[in-house]
């Protein structure tokens, strides 16, 4: 399936990076051997965004990175940096910074010395580099004692700080992060990525970020990019992706969902369910108006569960089956007929909720989405 | 929980003891095997010269004998080190491309060159060097071959200083090449991919990562190669006839046809300060620690 890059009025006023692409990927395509790893991406990356690659493990979206880089070449299609084909440039002779998933701090060199490693590769003479790894080290938040440390006596949130002003210290145009987030502990990461948002704020530079965690992708980019099997699935901002999935894929992917599959009577809204009984009042999905057999798509938190004065444009009658505590909101498990569909409720809601009791399930049809596969 | 406590502190006591009397076998071994040996090399050079007589006297006349400036022992000892030095040189030379060809280049023929390297081991070091002599002999594979072939054969290859090197090179390959591979194989491969990625070429990452993080295997490399190369005697005999002597063969010369035990352990005793103080200077100014990011700066 082709990319499908949303372009919606109300959220094209809350970019904060610009609308010239500073690189294009057309039609890139690597295969080890006989097993495609990233087939036909076509994707643009604008200038000053911060754009996350997610994905499921073996997705492609690593070795996408590592072509970005130049640590690969493509086996078909075009790397374009700022008009200028760069498939064959090494990675030494790009504009562009990879940050490692084991950040390759070199070990027998100090923080001091580690970040000056640019600058010095390049002939800059000593007391410039000096004074521009102490600036970096501010920048990241790194004390300036830290300087003439050995890099592996650090703590892993610093050693993550010595890697980031490494990779700045040349003043790359895209830096590129393979999962450096991901060995990390909770409390740490969370503090680490605000920080990575901070610095993108401030250096404006083009982040592109892979992850195979979708939180970590909706808190800190501006737009994603879903990849699955080496195709690019969706390209979209994090509700654009949330709100409005390409496929049931994405729709999985990015968080728990309700998925009913649907078949169209008549040629109008009122469509029957196949794998719940019942009548639906259902919105065609967007581009196929004529289609006959589609999925309904419907997040546990628009699910409602209905009092008995309410109603709703669709309702399911089943039985509560199990509860999960999310701390805020309480997520339960309810079995309509052979399927389990999960509903979110507030707490206080909740309350009146026991397992094994029958409750009436809602939700209007603009709560849901259809996608066709 | 109060049950096992006291059984805790019980076992502690013993627990202190047992490491210690694991030890006393290898101690043993290592006191009559090595220490031994040596004190009596040592005990005997002080004894009177050509006696074999331990303890019976004590005389310094083994070493003011050997220091004298006009014995032929210096000559040996400078060929002794100067050959285990080129050889040393030489084989870094040699070896380095194939170690980084083994952890980098070679892919699943890596095991098979290993393997290669490895299997002339198996055949003994002296019959190895005869077979040297048959191929490059006069009279030998080299010469019939370059005469078969119609060119002028009557070679002088052997029993020259030259060849003793090329047979010192060939014998103590491997004790350059596996620990050179094992130091450029702690290398880490993202490493020198991110040194490129940040800008440097090449040459640039040879010298600022690689190298560096390999220095302890290519040292521990060096250092075998020379201590073995200089107390080598095989090449020296099987290959360069009387052209060079070694020291080693002062050595075995003063303990059997001169029968001159004391002048032996002298010479033994100098040869190993030597060794170990070469050692021992070494390390002091290269510090392993530091190399490998242990210690700060």
């Amino acid at each position: 399936m082709d990319a499908v890059n949303l372009q919606s009025q109300e959220f094209s006023t809350q970019r904060s990076y610009s609308s010239t692409p500073v690189l294009q990927l057309i039609g890139v395509s690597k295969a080890f051997g006989s097993f495609v790893a990233v087939h036909k991406v076509d994707l643009d990356v604008y200038e000053g965004e911060f754009l996350t690659l997610v994905g499921p493990s073996g997705s492609g979206k690593t070795t996408l990175l590592r072509m970005l880089a130049g640590m690969e070449v493509p086996s078909q299609g075009n790397i374009i940096l700022r008009g200028n084909r760069i498939n064959d440039l090494p990675p030494n002779l790009r504009p562009t910074c990879l940050v490692f998933q084991s950040l390759a701090l070199f070990p027998h060199k100090t923080v001091g010395e580690n970040i000056e490693f640019p600058l010095k590769v390049r002939g800059v003479g000593a007391p410039e580099r000096r004074r521009r790894a102490l600036e970096l080290m501010a920048t990241v938040h790194l004390p300036e004692n830290y300087y003439r440390r050995n890099v592996m006596h650090c703590s892993g949130g610093e050693k993550q700080r010595v890697a980031l002003a490494r990779a700045l210290a040349f003043d790359p145009e895209v830096l590129l992060f393979d999962e450096p987030l991901s060995a990390i502990d909770y409390r740490l990461k969370k503090v680490l990525q605000k920080e990575l948002k901070e610095l993108h704020q401030a250096t404006r530079k083009t982040f592109v970020y892979v992850t195979h965690s979708l939180e970590e992708a909706m808190v800190m980019s501006d737009r994603i990019a879903v990849m699955h099997q080496g195709r690019l699935i969706q390209v979209g901002s994090p509700e654009e992706i949330y709100e409005r999935p390409a496929n049931r894929f994405v729709a999985e992917f990015m968080g728990d969902v309700n998925i009913i599959r649907v078949k169209r009577r008549e040629k109008d809204l009122i469509w029957s369910g196949e794998d719940v009984d019942g009548s639906f009042c259902v919105l065609p999905p967007p581009g196929e108006p004529d289609i006959c057999s589609a999925y309904i798509v419907i997040r546990p938190e628009r699910l409602r569960v209905l009092r008995p004065h309410e109603t709703a444009d669709n309702i399911l009658i089943g039985e509560i089956h199990n509860r999960y505590d999310l701390g805020s909101r309480i997520q339960y498990q309810v079995r309509v007929g052979e399927k389990m569909m999960l509903v979110e409720v507030s707490r206080s809601q909740a309350s009146s909720l026991s397992l094994q009791m029958e409750v009436t399930l809602g939700w209007n049809a603009s709560d849901a989405f259809t996608v066709v596969s | 929980m109060t049950t096992a406590l006291p059984s805790l502190l019980e076992n502690r006591g013993k627990a202190s003891l047992s490491p210690a009397l694991l030890a006393i076998p290898s101690l043993v071994l290592l006191g009559v095997g090595f220490f031994l040996p040596l004190c009596v090399i040592l005990l005997y050079s002080f004894a009177t010269p050509r006696s074999f007589e331990l303890l019976r006297s004590f005389t310094l006349v083994n070493y003011s004998e050997l220091i004298r400036a006009e014995n032929s022992i210096w000559r040996s000892f400078i060929w002794s080190n100067g050959l285990a030095l080129a050889t040393c040189c030489l084989l870094f030379l040699f070896t380095y491309p194939i170690a980084h060809g083994l952890c980098r280049v070679f892919g699943h023929w890596a095991g098979l060159v290993t393997n290669l390297f490895i299997f002339p081991l198996f055949i003994s070091e002296n019959v190895r060097l005869h077979g040297w002599v048959l191929f490059f002999i006069k009279g030998g594979v080299l010469n019939g071959t370059i005469e078969a072939l119609g060119w002028q054969g009557g070679l002088e290859v052997l029993y020259q200083p030259g060849m003793i090197l090329a047979g010192m090179i060939y014998t103590h390959f491997p004790f350059m090449l596996f620990p050179v591979t094992l130091g450029l194989a702690m290398v880490p491969r993202d490493l020198c991919d991110a040194a490129a990625d940040l800008g440097a070429n090449r040459w640039q990452i040879w010298r600022e990562v690689e190298l560096p993080i390999a220095l302890p295997g290519i040292l521990v490399g060096m250092l075998l190669t020379f201590v073995l190369a200089f107390g080598a005697l095989t090449e020296a005999r099987i290959l360069g006839g009387q052209s060079v002597i070694v020291i080693a063969h002062d050595v075995e010369h003063a303990f059997t046809y001169a029968q001159n035990w004391p002048l032996g352990s002298a010479l033994s005793v100098l040869l190993t300060l030597w060794i170990g103080g070469l050692v021992m200077a070494i390390f002091s100014k290269v510090d392993l620690d530091r190399i490998l990011g242990k210690k700060e700066i």
